[in-house]
């Protein structure tokens, strides 16, 4: 049990916290943007893993990491356009949409994964950098700055979706149309294509969390590789206020738990794994439960426009 | 009322007006759009799609053991259907069946293991009943929360299928291990076997055609009594129709959210419950088989309607089988299945767009035809 507190654990800890943050940070901020414009977008795991799929297939057979991150990029922009007809043209209830696209994703990963792939396999993926004299300091260069492009894009995206949402005159108008899309309307925004703008870029996102998972952190393809994790990184979004910062620490608040936990069994501490597993999931009620009344969603979240209605 | 005027209202009441007719025929839609681009993926699998299709209706419907097992899958869909249709008719998003499924075949496969002594008539109506606790159980814990907290149930019953499933790994290689397994060393990931006299009763010899569907088509007319004639019932659809005018009545908005929720939890542990002591004889993993799921697009399907998602179960549960057979005729996986699922979800959500817009077109039109009329 002593082991738990060497210095070295704890430094292991924070680094695969780090690591493990990067999905997160992705899809929760990609899902910020889709939301604080109006749309609940749950398909979020079904585009993380077709887009997991599609970056794994592209490195396995050219193994080029670029045109993998590509072909998650692609691919989730895809996603996040069927999934913008459905909610903004068709105006549908975006809650059962959004799982109509999670079914539809995991269905056609799994079935490509079977007939194009068939076995577990490992590509080479993003690999660690370092940065230079940060990454030489002890500890903290390990913990910190030595690690995959992937993972500092992550980080680097917090404070650009920031700036972008918060103090653009784009930011402005997805703001607008998440909070009330008539009066947006009324001066000349147009409500369909910001929502369109912000779904997308969501997607997008979540494809690119889902790329981190196949290409970077893991370097594998499995069926339902994200197991959920696009379900919470939703989840998140709400526990961060609908901000990137606050994000960001409901990211590193669960990837540190997941990180506790997967250390735990590795130093073979007598927890039950299922019990270490379910640890997030309940820490995510928890917090769902404490910090829904502090922040104000979207007035118009789950909210289809319809011109000349109220 | 002019004569023909007369005769239409006279039809419209014996055979349903046409938005009811055209209501019906957008999901069939639907799921024609979901199955041809099913087709589109089959060609570039390389696979003919027409003897992919024949295989899977074959396999449904083309002799005595696909036409039972499609009515064995068809029960647990109804079951998590009819859950459904009550938590989204109070505009309650229910994603929790798969964990509310899990629950349930728990409860059912600890009940009989500890009152192994008691007699099948008394111990099948027990256990089910517990089943539908446990579920309720599962379901009462997002209800709360978002009755009492407004948190959103979408998300909370997403992660209780994960706490669900934990806990049944846990159970299923500890407690609940069967004793045989641990004695020959294999540890196999299963419970024991329950006593014979809890097993639902075959209706066919040699199927797996159990009791448990009619008791599910039992339950699908008392939960549409339920719904449309009882005073709970109006009050829950009340609340999802309009949940402000709903409050102004001096209806219980958030009470009537957490009932919904906690029934439609019950409904998916009778199923849990079902699979168990109708099916499987013990609880083995993966005993909900994406059941919570598929009972959503099948209650969707029905037109969240108790008496319309019978046919909807019937439907996917043919395809479900069908898409086992398919998987074994011609070497496709029944992922596919799963995808084609997804985007009959997709389509028939969109596709409320015009039906929305046909009853407003239907009510603008009579509104003038009143004012005519004079």
């Amino acid at each position: 049990m002593n082991d738990v507190f060497q210095l070295s654990v704890v430094a292991g800890i924070l680094t695969s916290a780090i690591r493990l943050a990067t999905p997160y940070l992705y899809a929760a901020i990609g899902e910020a943007f889709s939301q604080r414009s109006g749309v609940v977008n749950l398909g979020v795991d079904g585009i993380m893993l077709i887009s997991a799929y599609a970056s794994f297939y592209i490195v396995l057979n050219t193994g080029s990491i670029w045109l993998g991150l590509l072909a998650a990029i692609v691919v989730g922009l895809l996603m996040g356009l069927l999934m913008a007809f459905i909610s903004v043209t068709l105006k549908a209830e975006q809650g059962i949409s959004g799982i109509g696209l999670y079914m539809f994703g995991l269905g056609l990963s799994s079935l490509l994964f079977k007939t194009t792939i068939g076995t577990v396999k490992t590509v080479t993926g993003f690999q660690p950098v370092k940065i230079p004299l940060l990454g030489d300091i002890p500890v903290v260069g390990e913990i910190f700055f030595q690690h995959s492009l992937l993972v500092y894009g992550a980080f680097l995206l917090v404070p650009l979706a920031w700036f972008v949402l918060e103090k653009t005159t784009w930011g402005l108008k997805n703001k607008s149309v998440g909070q009330n899309p008539a009066a947006a309307d009324s001066l000349g925004v147009n409500v369909d294509r910001v929502r369109y703008v912000s779904v997308c870029i969501g997607a997008i996102l979540a494809g690119i969390a889902g790329a981190s998972l196949s290409i970077s952190l893991l370097n594998l393809f499995q069926d339902n590789l994200t197991a959920g994790q696009g379900f919470i990184a939703v989840a998140l979004v709400y526990f961060g206020g609908w901000k990137p910062v606050g994000i960001l620490w409901g990211a590193l608040l669960f990837s540190t738990v997941n990180a506790f936990q997967l250390w735990m069994q590795v130093l073979g501490v007598k927890i039950p794994s299922d019990v270490a597993i379910m640890l997030p999931y309940l820490l995510t009620i928890a917090a769902l439960a404490i910090t829904i009344n502090r922040v104000r969603q979207p007035a118009a979240l789950n909210k289809p426009f319809e011109r000349g209605e109220s | 009322m002019p004569p023909e005027k007369e005769e239409i209202a006279v039809r419209t009441r014996r055979f349903g007006s046409p938005g009811m007719f055209f209501n019906a025929l957008l999901p069939l839609a639907g799921m024609l759009l979901a199955l041809l681009i099913g087709a589109v993926m089959l060609l570039i699998l390389k696979v003919n799609p027409l003897t992919a299709y024949a295989e899977m209706v074959g396999g449904a419907l083309g002799s005595v053991s696909g036409i039972t097992q499609t009515l064995v899958k068809a029960t647990p869909l109804l079951l998590v259907g009819l859950g459904i249709c009550i938590a989204f008719r109070a505009s309650v998003i229910n994603i929790g069946g798969e964990g509310q499924i899990i629950v349930g075949a728990l409860a059912a496969t600890w009940f009989p293991l500890t009152f192994r002594m008691w007699p099948g008539w008394l111990l099948v109506p027990s256990t089910l009943l517990v089943g539908f606790a446990a579920g309720a159980a599962w379901g009462f814990i997002p209800g709360i929360l978002k009755a009492r907290l407004k948190v959103n149930e979408i998300l909370t019953t997403v992660m209780m299928n994960a706490i669900a499933l934990q806990l049944m790994n846990l159970l299923i290689r500890s407690v609940l291990m069967d004793p045989a397994g641990i004695t020959a060393g294999t540890y196999l990931a299963q419970s024991e076997r329950l006593p014979e006299q809890s097993w639902l009763t075959r209706l066919v010899p040699q199927t797996l055609l159990h009791t448990g569907t009619l008791i599910a088509v039992a339950l699908a007319v008392i939960v549409y009594i339920f719904l449309w004639r009882t005073t709970i019932g109006y009050r829950i659809r009340a609340v999802g129709l309009n949940p402000d005018a709903a409050r102004f009545s001096g209806i219980n908005v958030p009470f009537n959210q957490a009932l919904s929720l906690t029934l439609a939890g019950g409904f998916a542990g009778i199923a849990g419950a079902v699979e168990v002591l109708g099916v499987q004889h013990r609880l083995l993993e993966g005993i909900t088989s994406g059941y919570g799921f598929s009972g959503i697009v099948a209650a969707l399907f029905g037109g969240l309607h108790p008496l319309g998602t019978i046919p909807a179960a019937l439907l996917f549960g043919g395809l479900l089988v069908g898409g086992d057979k398919m998987q074994r005729a011609v070497q496709v996986p029944n992922s596919l299945i799963d995808a084609i699922l997804g985007l009959v979800v997709l389509f028939v959500v969109g596709s409320a767009l015009w039906s929305r817009r046909w009853a407003a077109r239907r009510q603008m039109a009579a509104a003038k035809n009143q004012k005519e009329l004079g």
